[in-house]
């Protein structure tokens, strides 16, 4: 048995995240977060600035829980019909490992699908999970996304990529 | 040939004093018409000198579906050139933006042109002589776009040879530039960190006379800024309010706070909501900011300029611009029912982090194509695309709070939540629109 997480429980964290969103399980999905997480998806490659630079998303708990409870608004017009997503995961891969910090960064490129009524965009994208060990469990402490063409004029992207 | 085209009566038709037809949101031939007539004669934004600082800089745009090259002259002018070779018509240059150095040189036969348009050389230019080419155009180079005018770092241009002066285009709806530049402690602005491109699948017009419309945030936003309200209420609203809290939640302020708000319209479609107060007037203050203002301008003047807390003001058709949280969205029409909404964020020269910090966060939430704020907007205008095809009537309405007495006064003050600003621009559109 080797230490935990093991490379296994790291790989299976990620992919049951993208589970949770396909399934739209966003309450479980939202619990996955440490409480001073961000989501964040670029607007330029290899941007490293969240702050001064613009993003398409960048938001901490209160933002994502903020999108969670607008999707089971009745008061959500872009969401009639509801939008679906479908993540289509390469095998994660841990990319560093700081076992003295409790800290683990995954890389996973995915193929990201979302339709809504007869529309449907697909993505090429790679997420970056910076996960932290505490009290015997994972959490995401950053998801970054780096979409393929983040700078490109896209149209509404309502799900989480 | 055309319906509209041909028959001048037609097209005058579309817009009455309080309605217009459906057919200037939907038809292929209006929008083509728009492009030709409307987004030629008027004043088009183009970029910001910020963009281009250095000789040779240059940026790279589609003015009414027209691709030109904004770029930075050796005498610090700024010319704007049509991106088209004097050859075979390639772009010259492709890049979005970027520094071209002394020429353009075109990648298809290397027909070099200098930083003002005009064609160094063609290779092997004695193939040339005794032919009908020194009678073209082409020996002049690249065309250049005669028309442009840079106003505190905006620069516009009139794609038509002939029309409005840019003054006169304007007129006092240009307070809002200035009002916007005078929130540097040092009178200047810089286009910084990016922008964000957000596909809009409907017409143009929709998006522009949504950024006057106050009848609509309470409803179309109850599902983004009113769940921004209730959580954070929830939580007992102890501590400091978040900025995003601050950001989101005046969106679904009631229809008396907008109907005070105020709107002012100008000739030539311009105007501004915002008149008294607005959405951005209880940001937390920023201490060191204010303090720069204050030594910069005094303490009269300082107040005066951060009090001026418009809205939107929209400089018709192209450019939207919110002076008070130093961000601006452009309109650029690519069809009938797509245009492209690109916005870009100022950075305050003279002024602390923090303020470029909040204009990005209020950019990030309601321009971007994962804004939960946008997503309820561009359904609903998607939705009248759609919609107007329904039969049994071929009009929409502009009727709220009309009055026929603002016929006769193109400039004039009104409550916040009339449809004025939309009948405003109708009326420049009609004559924008007009044959020659």
């Amino acid at each position: 048995m080797s230490e935990r997480p093991t490379e296994q429980e790291l790989v299976r964290f990620v992919v049951r995240e993208a589970r949770l969103l396909d399934e739209k399980r966003f309450d479980e999905w939202y619990e996955l977060f440490a409480d001073d997480a961000f989501y964040w998806v670029p607007a330029v490659p290899g941007q490293a600035d969240p702050h001064l630079q613009n993003s398409l998303a960048y938001e901490d708990k209160f933002l994502l829980e903020l999108r969670i409870e607008r999707l089971k608004s009745p008061q959500a017009y872009s969401q009639k019909p509801a939008s679906r997503c479908h993540h289509v995961l390469q095998a994660p891969e841990v990319e560093r490992a700081d076992r003295a910090r409790g800290e683990f960064v995954l890389r996973t490129p995915f193929v990201y699908t979302e339709t809504r009524g007869d529309e449907s965009q697909r993505y090429a994208a790679t997420a970056w999970h910076t996960l932290v060990w505490a009290d015997e469990r994972l959490r995401i402490r950053l998801k970054r996304v780096d979409l393929l063409n983040c700078d490109a004029m896209l149209p509404s992207i309502q799900l989480f990529l | 040939m055309g319906r509209y085209r041909d028959d001048p009566g037609a097209l005058a038709r579309l817009v009455e004093d309080d309605r217009v037809h459906r057919d200037v949101y939907t038809d292929p031939e209006i929008f083509s018409l728009e492009l030709e007539r409307l987004w030629s004669r008027a004043w088009i934004y183009v970029g910001h000198a910020s963009q281009v600082p250095e000789t040779g800089d240059f940026l790279t745009v589609d003015l009414a579906a027209k691709p030109v090259v904004m770029v930075r002259q050796a005498d610090g002018g700024i010319r704007v050139l049509l991106n088209r070779c004097a050859h075979k018509g390639t772009k010259v240059v492709y890049a979005p933006s970027g520094n071209a150095g002394k020429t353009f040189r075109c990648p298809y036969h290397a027909w070099t042109y200098r930083l003002d348009g005009s064609l160094v050389m063609i290779p092997l230019k004695d193939g040339y002589a005794g032919t009908r080419l020194e009678e073209t155009d082409s020996p002049r180079g690249l065309g250049v776009v005669k028309n442009v005018e840079v106003y505190r770092g905006f620069v516009f241009a009139r794609l038509a040879e002939r029309g409005l002066g840019f003054r006169e285009f304007f007129g006092e709806a240009l307070s809002s530039i200035d009002f916007l530049a005078d929130r540097s402690p040092e009178g200047e602005l810089e286009i910084t960190g990016g922008s964000l491109r957000y596909l809009h699948d409907c017409n143009w017009k929709m998006f522009v006379e949504n950024l006057n419309d106050s009848m609509h945030p309470m409803i179309a936003h109850a599902s983004s800024a009113g769940t921004a309200k209730r959580l954070w209420e929830g939580r007992g609203a102890d501590g400091p309010k978040p900025m995003a809290v601050e950001q989101f939640v005046p969106f679904v302020n009631g229809y008396q706070f907008f109907d005070e708000m105020g709107i002012k319209v100008y000739p030539h479609g311009h105007g501004f909501s915002g008149v008294n107060f607005s959405i951005h007037s209880a940001y937390s203050p920023i201490r060191e900011y204010e303090e720069a203002m204050h030594r910069t301008y005094g303490e009269e003047r300082a107040q005066e300029i951060l009090g001026t807390v418009r809205h939107n003001t929209v400089y018709y058709p192209s450019l939207t611009i919110k002076g008070a949280i130093q961000s601006i969205r452009v309109a650029r029409p690519l069809a009938a029912d797509r245009t492209l909404i690109e916005s870009f964020t100022f950075r305050l020269k003279g002024a602390p982090e923090a303020m470029l910090a909040r204009t990005v966060m209020y950019n990030r939430l309601i321009n971007s194509p994962m804004s939960v704020v946008g997503h309820d907007d561009l359904h609903c205008y998607r939705s009248i695309q759609e919609g107007l095809a329904a039969p049994g009537t071929e009009w929409v309405s502009l009727h709220r709070n009309f009055d026929p007495r603002e016929l006769a006064a193109p400039e004039l003050v009104a409550n916040g939540t009339s449809e004025i600003s939309m009948r405003n621009q109708f009326r420049a559109w009609r004559e924008l629109m007009a044959a020659e």
